[in-house]
């Protein structure tokens, strides 16, 4: 892995299902991601981006292929090596927010900061200074059900920032968000990636966030089909 | 953040939390009662031993229990008192006998004879009376539990025993027995006259022993030297006494069974809440487990929900079980929960509840951290 990458798949496949069931939702993905860099992975439902950001994720293993997380192969690593991977390079960001209902906002991104087992003297101001970050200063003490969609994804973001990953993952950030609060989350998120240390890889369907990626790929029946670069601040300018 | 996650998951859930902590509250009770029962019994049926005084006891072959008495051929005393190591030989009268209420109406009371001046056995927690107006004229002491049994009311009320004419002079508190046959005390000549007994014969011999005596060469000199009885230390009439009424009726072996279901009820329905408390927030584990934390970092979620309801449920159990026994100071059954009993419960209902935690913790332990995905 060169020095510029933070994740790189060499030879992906990932079957699923058994028997006469199987399918190869992957078949042979090559792809790395640089730091600085807002990826979009587009595709038809079914073509394989969840199950492709699950092994980015290190949630998934792939059945053949080799994934370098960081600078770490995961090749031989058990589960729990496989989270303590997740917890120190990997950041969430989920289509249903997947917050904690009975905690607050605040609590929510403490959580996270506690799973990273990050030794910080005041984890209550990292995680305000977290929310503050994404503009809900005003909503620390809220619970889940208290905030709107938009506000929640917030929430999920600074939660996924919490403690430093170098690689943020989305799944479909935007698909439960009306036009203004989606754009205000890739706002944020490409505000996220233009930290030259991180990079943010999003899967979605969504092609009104098209302008705030540095880079397109479409995957299609398990294939990367497309890989192309744009220029985002341009494209950002042209789409508001 | 791990005990702030388990709090809000156990009161989040307000029926799942209600059903535990009935649950833990009803096992807890159920396990101090029957246990509080077991010791409250130990206790009572080893209570006149405890109180005679003596290291030894002779006994007549075979004789089971304190109630169990019959009368020893005679001597027996006088032979012990003559033999080293000896300080002292009390005489008691023990026999099951017919108690006449005044209505007429007949109840069975097990009668000890015993002279207070002897420092052996004596009537203790006397409420009304002294100990020596056990040397009046047909006089009885009687426990305040039993008066109603016996159709006695206060002091100077009378029955009759065998035939013979009895009067109440004393009232003792908390002398129980464990067959709920009255323990009605007596001079020792007046129970041998109620037993048609000789001047010599007596029930029991408390043997107390001069102090550099060695319990063991005594008992075994004893056992030679009086023939046709049984000598006993102390520990192994009171441990011959509990296994008759606890082990060889059954009596304990209930009140252990009644404990032991407690236990499993506590252990299925904690079990089955955590279980269902779980399922109902496994996206939420799955969410952990895909931020990263450790499989024992989620278990420890679940263990802290497990001692949060062992603790509360084993307060607000052990403060019932403490008002029955309070509700009930004053009725024939003794229920006793020490200091140790209740120490024990709350390791028990800890250790039940982490137990019951384990189907949740494999629950969790397989979960597929994927399914975040897929909502």
């Amino acid at each position: 892995m060169s020095s510029d990458t933070l994740l790189e798949a060499r030879g992906i496949t990932r079957a699923l299902g058994e028997g006469e069931g199987r399918v190869m939702a992957l078949k042979g993905v090559t792809l790395s991601l640089r730091p600085g860099d807002l990826t979009l992975l587009m595709g038809p439902s079914g073509s394989g981006k969840t199950t492709l950001l699950s092994i980015f994720g290190c949630i998934l293993a792939p059945t053949e292929g080799t994934l370098t997380v960081a600078g770490q192969s995961t090749a031989g690593m058990g589960a729990e090596q496989l989270a303590d991977l997740r917890r120190k390079s990997i950041g969430f960001i989920f289509q249903s927010y997947n917050l904690f209902p009975t905690l607050t906002a605040e609590e929510n991104v403490m959580l996270a900061l506690d799973v990273r087992r990050k030794p910080v003297a005041d984890p209550r101001k990292v995680a305000r200074e977290a929310l503050e970050g994404v503009g809900l200063a005003h909503r620390i003490k809220s619970y889940p059900s208290k905030l709107s969609g938009g506000e929640r994804q917030r929430v999920a973001i600074a939660r996924s920032l919490i403690g430093d990953p170098s690689i943020i993952l989305a799944d479909e950030p935007t698909a439960a968000l009306d036009g203004v609060n989606g754009k205000a989350v890739m706002e944020l998120l490409s505000n996220i990636a233009k930290d030259t240390s991180r990079s943010v890889f999003v899967v979605t369907h969504d092609s009104r966030i098209l302008p705030f990626a540095d880079r397109i790929v479409r995957i299609e029946d398990g294939n990367i089909v497309s890989d192309v670069r744009q220029n985002r601040t341009t494209v950002s300018e042209k789409a508001s | 953040m791990v005990y702030t996650l388990a709090l809000r998951n156990f009161i989040h859930d307000r029926v799942s939390l209600m059903v535990t902590l009935v649950g833990i509250v009803f096992s807890v009770t159920l396990m101090a009662i029957q246990i509080g029962l077991y010791y409250g019994s130990q206790q009572v049926i080893t209570d006149m031993i405890s109180h005679a005084g003596g290291q030894l006891w002779i006994t007549q072959i075979g004789a089971q229990s304190f109630d169990d008495s019959g009368l020893l051929k005679g001597g027996e005393k006088y032979a012990a008192l003559s033999r080293p190591g000896v300080a002292s030989a009390i005489d008691l009268g023990v026999q099951t006998m017919v108690w006449k209420r005044a209505d007429g109406a007949q109840q069975l009371v097990v009668v000890v004879g015993t002279d207070p001046e002897d420092q052996g056995l004596a009537a203790w927690n006397l409420i009304e009376g002294a100990p020596t107006d056990i040397y009046k004229p047909n006089a009885v002491i009687a426990d305040k539990a039993y008066l109603a049994d016996l159709q006695l009311k206060s002091i100077g009320d009378s029955g009759e025993i065998n035939g013979q004419k009895v009067v109440l002079v004393g009232v003792t508190d908390h002398i129980r027995s464990f067959t709920t046959l009255p323990y009605v005390f007596t001079s020792l000549n007046r129970a041998r006259s109620l037993m048609h007994a000789a001047p010599n014969q007596s029930g029991y011999v408390a043997v107390k022993l001069k102090p550099d005596a060695n319990v063991a060469t005594v008992q075994a000199d004893l056992q030679k030297n009086i023939r046709d009885v049984d000598v006993l230390t102390v520990d192994q009439f009171r441990n011959r006494s509990i296994r008759h009424w606890l082990l060889n009726t059954g009596a304990g072996a209930a009140l252990i069974a009644g404990a032991v279901l407690g236990l499993i009820v506590g252990v299925v329905v904690v079990a089955q809440t955590l279980y269902a408390s779980t399922k109902d927030h496994l996206n939420e584990f799955a969410t952990l487990r895909a931020l990263g934390a450790s499989s024992g970092y989620i278990v420890r979620v679940i263990l802290v929900q497990a001692v949060l309801s062992a603790v509360i449920g084993y307060l607000i159990g052990m403060a019932q079980s403490l008002l029955i026994v309070w509700l009930s100071r004053d009725t024939q059954l003794v229920i006793l929960v020490t200091p140790m009993l209740a120490l024990a419960l709350f390791l028990i209902t800890l250790g039940m509840c982490m137990f019951s935690a384990i189907s949740a913790i494999v629950k969790v332990t397989r979960i597929d951290p994927a399914m975040v995905f897929s909502r």
